[in-house]
């Protein structure tokens, strides 16, 4: 009885925890307050989205979660256990694809693969087919990296970032630098591969209507000192199309907040 | 092929109107060998065979002292650029030998080796040791961090990043690292060749300088023309490959 109590009391396990955390950086002879004592949790199969203007520590965080960083204090824990390093269950993808360039587009998923144990040589290429398939990239599975568009780039990063099948995926900036058109398609698509693949994914951005587009939870940063000031539930149905008017209605209610901590600096964010 | 047919036809040109001026008298026959007497020359060394002999024993000395540099070169490299303290002292040395002509090591190669074979690899390895220890190094600084940084998520380490990642980035460096090299062994043999004579084996150099003291000058210019066929066949053979494939996968010029 008490079991069931317990179950149905507690919310569900949560799969990242940051624990205080903060970072310094020296430029010069300046120091810079990345990150002040920032707090986050985020639940499996959660898509939460860290929002803010450049410079306020959004990247560096992901960067910490990652294990690609150390926090100066505080702590990340993921499933329980505190990130010391990079691990490949949670696995980071980049505004530039950092596709490497002397493998084709299956020899970089392959490459991913090959770092996770217990797998046949087949079963690893049945993989790797299965997640270009699921981007759309079957046929260019030997194309040269530099033969393909921005958007295909960054379809065949993602692939190579699923490919190991990791719990939580990082994603920093992915679709930056791609164009309007292209960044549409890739909403559509990472949505779809979020909803069939169930991952947990932390993805950070500086357009609010993007984050609103696609976060379940949308966290707004603050820079100098990079702090998370508000977070927003964003509970529309999916789908969700970025040019749908209750997505500006949540848009809007972001960027208002997000201006309050900006005084005259709100032009670097896209609304 | 259409770009060797204009080629051929553009060396065939120049050499009838050479071959006209020289038998005409506007060129003096003493400073400039017809191209008939130079054909002759390679033709005839061609059949008592001391050309090929002369090449073969050049080349063996080239791809021998070469080869030595590059199993050298390459991991001093990757050692210049893991650790400070190899960079402080090696990669020092290297930046200054390598501006070095390294014919300049002949005296000492003599004084050390004798007129050996021995003396010849030396030198050899010291025309491409250099370039290669510092084109490895420039390689690896420059490969991009976000690589690394991504294959570290993906769970690569230590010796697994660098034999997957930062070699294979660096490859553009290496390779045109290896073709300096390549080219700086080749005139350093020539160079000493023709400066030292090495009684185990006559080559190019040494057919060379004979043509000189002989004024055999239709010697000289076919022993010349031998030298740039070997550079250009190097070029397609050791590294045409590579580049085709750098071109091919990293859509780059040729380095």
């Amino acid at each position: 009885m008490q079991g069931l109590e317990h179950e149905l009391k507690n919310p569900p396990p949560q799969k990242l925890v940051v624990e205080g955390v903060s970072k310094q950086f020296k430029i010069r002879r300046n120091i810079v307050q990345a990150l002040d004592n920032v707090s986050l949790q985020v639940r499996e199969g959660e898509f939460v989205c860290l929002v803010g203007p450049s410079g306020c520590g959004k990247s560096t965080l992901l960067n910490i979660i990652a294990g690609l960083e150390k926090p100066d204090t505080g702590q990340v824990l993921a499933d329980g256990q505190p990130v010391t390093g990079p691990n490949r269950m949670r696995l980071m993808m980049f505004q530039e694809s950092a596709l490497f360039p002397w493998l084709d587009v299956l020899g970089n998923l392959m490459f991913s693969l090959n770092l996770k144990p217990n797998l046949s040589r087949k079963e690893r290429r049945e993989v790797a087919k299965f997640y270009l398939h699921l981007v759309g990239l079957e046929k260019f599975a030997h194309a040269n990296i530099h033969e393909l568009s921005g958007g295909m780039k960054q379809r065949a990063a993602l692939a190579r970032s699923l490919a190991p099948n990791p719990a939580v995926l990082l994603m920093d900036e992915p679709f930056a630098a791609l164009d309007a058109l292209t960044r549409e398609q890739l909403y559509g698509d990472i949505q779809r591969i979020w909803e069939q693949r169930r991952k947990t994914i932390v993805f950070v951005t500086h357009n609010v209507r993007e984050a609103a587009c696609l976060g379940d939870r949308v966290v707004l940063f603050s820079p100098s000192p990079g702090r998370i000031r508000e977070q927003f539930t964003i509970d529309l149905p999916r789908p969700r199309d970025i040019n749908s008017v209750a997505l500006a209605e949540h848009t809007t209610k972001i960027t208002r907040a997000l201006k309050r901590y900006l005084p005259g600096a709100a032009t670097e964010v896209a609304e | 092929m259409k770009r060797w047919m204009h080629a051929l036809v553009i060396f065939a040109v120049f050499a009838v109107v050479w071959e006209i001026l020289v038998r005409v008298g506007l060129i003096p026959e003493i400073f400039v060998p017809p191209p008939s007497r130079v054909a002759l020359y390679l033709g005839k060394s061609l059949w008592d065979g001391t050309l090929l002999d002369a090449s073969g024993v050049t080349l063996r000395r080239l791809l021998l002292g070469y080869l030595v540099g590059l199993a050298a070169g390459l991991p001093l490299g990757l050692l210049n650029a893991r650790f400070k303290f190899m960079e402080d002292t090696v990669g020092m040395l290297a930046l200054g030998l390598q501006t070095l002509p390294s014919v300049c090591w002949v005296p000492l190669a003599l004084l050390w080796f004798g007129q050996t074979e021995t003396a010849m690899f030396f030198i050899v390895i010291m025309g491409s040791l250099w370039s290669v220890i510092l084109a490895t190094d420039a390689g690896v600084r420059n490969v991009s961090p976000i690589y690394i940084r991504a294959a570290r998520t993906m769970g690569s380490r230590g010796l697994h990043t660098w034999i997957k990642v930062i070699i294979p980035a660096s490859l553009p460096f290496i390779v045109s690292g290896m073709k300096q090299g390549w080219a700086f062994a080749w005139r350093s043999l020539m160079a000493a060749e023709i400066y030292v004579t090495i009684l185990t084996g006559f080559g190019l150099g040494h057919l060379l300088h004979y043509g000189r003291e002989l004024h055999a000058m239709e010697q000289v210019v076919g022993i010349m023309l031998v030298i740039i066929m070997i550079g250009l066949l190097a070029d397609k053979v050791l590294f045409s490959p590579w580049e085709r494939f750098l071109y091919r996968r990293w859509g780059k010029e040729k380095a």
